[in-house]
């Protein structure tokens, strides 16, 4: 195996960990599982490409800079995402997840039937601006920003959120708002990783955003983990490259692959980290929970037996 | 002593159900004050009511003078009414710190970006959270379970754990939920100096739902009761348990009496 492959194998499961990450706030920290997350992936690729693509190419661009189309692709989604919010988030469980699955949806349709950005066939002249470095350098703000977020009373309000609405609602935590406030930080973050697709795909479609993909990036959280960002780190480098390294199997490529994740969710049901974090502090909290339990349980034992011999 | 919590003829209706008519009681500011009644009086509604969860259908509930209807439960926990549950909602799966340490959010005011670039207000101000979460766990004597996750906890430190994670929020009143629940006549024992503890400690007004009737004789110096919805009596503990409508209410009328 070449270098040049396997950088662009790195390159596209550090586009995915982007939206990924962004999807683990939103279902592994705040409890809402969303199947509409490869829409605000196409809205962030198509507003980014018509920022930068030259003006002289069909459809035409902008031609400004990748920083603005970054910017502009990733607000685009966050912008879209607030509405969406307003009329959904209000939705009990399971309505929640169906409504974004409409949205997905909806998206794909409406980018399939819009002529000025290709329709079905596509927009074929995207700029190559996603190198290895830049991607790089995203994934490591994305990793930092999330784990700053998370370790924080916001973080700890989202949390409160999935774990028992009722109690954080009277524990003064104004769930609607963290839930507004995750879902739009998850848009941006899927909004980003589409400018980045479409900046090393150089060419983007319709289909590219279809269900499967929205599907792909919840399984990749689940798979690592939902309350782990060390686990959606793993679950996208994982899941991105292992369709590639089962390509000897050919046909049965999809075949394994999805054989390959039930045996692990069936091995690990609670993801790969399971919520554990891969870090100094991560660890120290997983063992401080282990002994805790074993000096409960001791404690406890002690305290029945000796209210046997009383 | 003015009343920190004034209800008046509050009525909630479900469809053609009145689960709560026309009661109307106040809570004096620093007292214990019980709610007691056979299953489906009405108890836990009045708490959903008082709370923000259900909207009455008539009725005035007055927190220190101010009315608390149609705000939503988040913000009537910032003015200073908080509560447990009967059926213990714990966020589960995170440490007994955890819990504590969220309910704490109250006390910081940084931003998100202030969190996010870890600035000095973010430092110190979480350094007090924690600070302030590890001591109340001291006070209440579970900082030798500060690691366990929730869900591992007996269940009489579940019930405690949830009153901590209420007292986390600074509250001025607070209702609890059948405290007692499930638990041990010796526990029960325990659970009612520490109700007695934490209203002195924390200058509390008290609000409690409570079927054993000990807790409710032993701890409230007034007591509320309340029958399918309506209330029936109310009075000191010796008044209550004397009066011949919450004995009906409780043990039914005796045949000599229905004969009469």
């Amino acid at each position: 195996m070449s270098w040049t492959y396997i950088q662009g194998i790195l390159m596209l499961a550090g586009i995915n960990m982007i939206a990924v990450l962004g999807l683990s706030l939103l279902t592994g920290f705040t409890g809402l599982f969303s199947f509409g997350h490869a829409g605000f992936m196409a809205i962030g690729a198509y507003v980014g490409a018509w920022i930068s693509a030259s003006p002289a190419s069909t459809p035409a661009g902008l031609g400004l800079p990748f920083i603005l189309a970054i910017v502009g692709g990733g607000a685009a989604a966050g912008i879209v995402s607030y509405f969406i919010g307003r009329i959904s988030l209000n939705l009990k469980g399971d309505y929640f997840c169906i409504a974004t699955l409409g949205f997905g949806e909806a998206i794909r349709l409406i980018f399939n039937n819009v002529n000025r950005f290709g329709g079905a066939r596509g927009w074929p002249g995207v700029p190559g601006r996603s190198t290895f470095l830049v991607i790089l350098i995203a994934d490591v703000i994305a990793i930092l920003f999330l784990a700053n977020l998370v370790k924080s009373r916001h973080g700890r309000n989202m949390i409160a959120v999935r774990e028992e609405e009722l109690a954080a609602q009277i524990a003064g935590i104004n769930v609607f708002r963290y839930k507004m406030i995750s879902l739009i930080i998850s848009a941006v973050y899927a909004g980003v990783a589409g400018v980045f697709f479409a900046h090393y795909m150089t060419f983007i479609q319709p289909k590219m955003f279809s269900l499967t993909k929205s599907t792909e990036l919840t399984i990749i959280v689940i798979f690592g983990g939902l309350g782990s960002i060390s686990g959606s780190v793993l679950g996208a480098l994982v899941l991105t490259a292992l369709p590639e390294l089962l390509r000897a199997f050919e046909i049965w490529r999809l075949v394994f692959y999805g054989a390959a994740v039930i045996l692990i969710m069936v091995s690990r049901p609670k993801g790969l980290m399971g919520g554990m974090e891969l870090t100094p502090s991560g660890i120290r909290k997983a063992l401080a929970e282990r002994n805790a339990l074993r000096e409960a349980k001791t404690k406890l034992l002690a305290d029945a037996q000796s209210g046997e011999e009383d | 002593m003015a009343p920190i919590l004034s209800i008046r003829n509050l009525t909630k209706k479900f469809g053609g159900l009145t689960a709560v008519g026309d009661v109307s009681f106040d809570v004096p500011e620093g007292s214990i004050v019980g709610l007691i009644g056979p299953n489906g009086a009405g108890k836990t509604t009045i708490f959903n009511l008082i709370t923000g969860v259900y909207k009455p259908t008539s009725g005035a509930i007055e927190f220190r003078g101010k009315s608390v209807l149609g705000f939503e439960p988040y913000r009537i926990a910032d003015m200073g009414i908080t509560r447990t549950f009967q059926n213990i909602r714990l966020f589960k799966n995170l440490t007994v710190f955890e819990n504590v340490l969220t309910a704490c959010h109250m006390n910081a005011s940084y931003s998100f970006a202030e969190a996010i670039l870890r600035l000095p207000r973010f430092r110190t101000q979480e350094k007090a959270l924690v600070a302030k979460a590890e001591n109340l766990l001291e006070i209440m004597g579970l900082m030798g379970y500060r690691d366990l996750v929730a869900n591992n906890l007996p269940y009489g430190l579940q019930r405690r754990l949830e009153i901590v994670r209420a007292l986390a929020l600074n509250p001025v009143l607070l209702l609890l939920d059948e405290p007692a629940a499930g638990m041990n006549p010796d526990e029960t024992e325990q659970l009612m100096r520490l109700i007695g503890r934490i209203r002195n400690d924390f200058s509390l007004s008290v609000l409690v739902i409570e079927h054993h009737m000990d807790l409710i004789m032993g701890v409230c110096e007034h007591i509320v009761v309340l029958n399918f919805g309506e209330k029936i009596a109310e009075g000191i503990a010796d008044e209550i348990s004397r009066s011949p409508q919450v004995i009906e209410a409780y043990l039914g009328t005796s045949l000599e009496a229905a004969d009469a």
